[in-house]
């Protein structure tokens, strides 16, 4: 049983308690709370530095030590305060640097509202669990054999052949009908690869439809999007040693990654607004009339300063774009703030969950998107690595991964 | 306030009145085997009940905790509220709950006796002191 340390503060106020420990039995891990003495909360908050009102943050603190002096064993850390609290949102941040500074955790953050369900919690705990459970399959570098890896993205399916750490084979689809569409992607990597399915020695799968798919094509991994993601992020940039950052925009979520020697450390993901996602692209895509695929080099030839967008609302924030467009403003502004609005986005809420390291791979479908390349790098200061084949990090991660089921 | 002060349970309950407390109101849920949401079953339809008090803004711990205190102010016809308690004389863990309770107390109007917690034998003495001549003065 996974021991996952709970640093939290308002989760019993807010009734999601339960649904915290439903997510993480679900995944075979368990909540447990460090123990704490009483009389020790006051030294141990004098010692963090950061002295909270809060008597329940207070404890969060206190807990945190524990772990870091060795005085409570766990296998990760799980620190969420309620959403909105400007004190929790403080000492939630400043207790996961802590934690990641004086001990190797796994650890992921939170904020929750009254509305948190476990479905929410699960893909986090899971990737939690991996991280614990499979150290050695993930610290895995090279592919070997011939594996095949399956991604079932909200918006794309991918599928990759590779053959002794070279790629052979991949094709991409959007996703209908989940195991569909699988069989789908499988047939066209594998005609591009020159193989058949029966040659095939393991198949990977993740993303969304990883567990119907898994059952149905008998898949060796199935495995959360997460630790997968990270691993073919750092595979494709051939950045497998040090550390990282991984910036995952997809069709629907997305996610901030940092990785040591391409295992997860702290991970966080989206999923509560659309418009931090490539779906706000698509809309504006439509909107402007153009293919997605030629939104990217508008954007570049555009000014996104010249547009006003008071919104990162997929619905009010295209209305923003449709203002600007009756203004008289160019198709080239509109595609250039729009890219600058996701990844606005992605900084202000994704980026602060995490402490950013070099480099920053991008990756993700919208990562075909040069514009929203540009707006990251505009963002970071830096540009990102954008590795060949970036938006089939799940499934060249699931066929790297699943060779580490063949013997030898 | 704070909500497992047994003393002033005791002390109020002595004098004449009916105690109002949050473990009162917790022993209320615990024990209601209709609610399933440990440990102290509050669910999200209680956290939407503290909209009466907190707008959505707040966050839900704090409407959550509402939700139970609230009542028990709507009720309430005097306080005694007890500052600087430390964590085994009970809290509720947070402390922007702790400044809204007595908000909402003042803003109500009703009697308050506001008392620092003691930290020796003299200033105890002074507390149950100052208690009782203000629970005397409510009848």
């Amino acid at each position: 049983m996974i021991k996952i340390a709970q640093l939290s503060c308002g989760t019993e106020y807010s009734g999601v308690q339960a649904e915290i420990e439903k997510a993480a039995s679900i995944v075979g891990a368990k909540m447990v709370a460090p123990d704490v003495d009483l009389k020790d909360i006051d030294a141990a908050v004098e010692e963090f530095g950061f002295s909270p009102s809060s008597p329940q943050l207070r404890m969060m603190i206190a807990r945190a030590v524990q772990l870091a002096h060795g005085r409570y064993d766990a296998d990760a850390v799980f620190i969420a305060s309620c959403f909105r609290c400007a004190e929790g949102a403080l000492v939630r941040n400043e207790v996961r640097r802590y934690v990641q500074n004086h001990t190797r955790l796994p650890v992921v953050t939170y904020s929750f509202t009254e509305r948190t369900k476990s479905g929410q919690l699960l893909t986090r705990m899971e990737a939690l669990v991996t991280i614990v459970t499979r150290k050695d399959l993930l610290a895995r570098e090279r592919q070997v054999g011939l594996t095949v890896g399956i991604d079932s993205g909200s918006t794309t399916t991918k599928a990759m052949v590779v053959r002794d750490n070279e790629v052979i084979g991949k094709y991409w689809l959007p996703t209908g009908e989940v195991i569909a569409s699988a069989e789908d992607a499988l047939e066209k990597a594998l005609a591009e690869a020159g193989v058949k399915l029966s040659e095939v020695e393991a198949i990977g799968v993740t993303g969304y439809g990883r567990f119907i798919i898994g059952k149905k094509l008998k898949a060796k991994l199935v495995q959360e999007e997460l630790t997968v993601n990270s691993k073919g992020a750092v595979w494709l940039a051939d950045r497998q040693k040090g550390e990282a950052t991984i910036i995952d925009i997809g069709g629907m979520d997305n996610k901030a990654i940092t990785v040591r020697d391409g295992i997860p450390d702290n991970f966080t993901m989206g999923g509560i607004c659309a418009g931090a996602s490539g779906r706000f692209l698509e809309i504006v895509a439509k909107r402007l009339k153009v293919d997605i695929t030629e939104l990217g080099k508008l954007a570049d030839a555009g000014d996104y300063r010249k547009i006003n967008m008071n919104s990162y609302c997929s619905i009010f924030g295209i209305q923003d774009l449709v203002t600007s467009l009756a203004e008289g403003n160019s198709i080239e502004d509109v595609a250039s703030a729009a890219c600058h609005s996701v990844a606005e986005q992605i900084y202000e809420q994704q980026l602060q969950e995490i402490d950013i390291r070099q480099p920053v791979i991008q990756v993700g479908g919208t990562s075909l998107i040069s514009g929203m390349v540009t707006a990251m790098k505009d963002i970071l200061g830096q540009e990102p690595i954008v590795p060949k084949n970036s938006q089939y990090i799940g499934s060249a991660g699931a066929a790297l991964l699943a060779s580490g089921f063949l013997e030898g | 306030m704070p909500p497992n002060s047994l003393i002033l349970f005791d002390l109020v309950e002595r004098f004449g009145h009916e105690p109002l407390s949050a473990m009162k109101a917790i022993a209320e849920r615990v024990t209601d085997l209709e609610i399933d949401s440990p440990p102290i079953n509050v669910t999200s339809e209680d956290v939407k009940k503290g909209l009466k008090y907190a707008g959505i803004e707040v966050p839900s711990g704090i409407r959550g905790r509402l939700a139970l205190w609230g009542p028990l102010i709507d009720e309430a016809e005097a306080a005694i509220v007890m500052e600087d308690a430390p964590y085994y004389f009970g809290c509720v863990g947070c402390h922007r709950t702790n400044e809204m309770v007595k908000y909402l107390l003042r803003k109500k109007g009703i009697p308050i006796l506001e008392i620092p917690y003691p930290t020796n034998e003299e200033e105890a003495k002074l507390m149950v002191t100052k208690i009782k001549e203000f629970l005397e003065g409510l009848k």
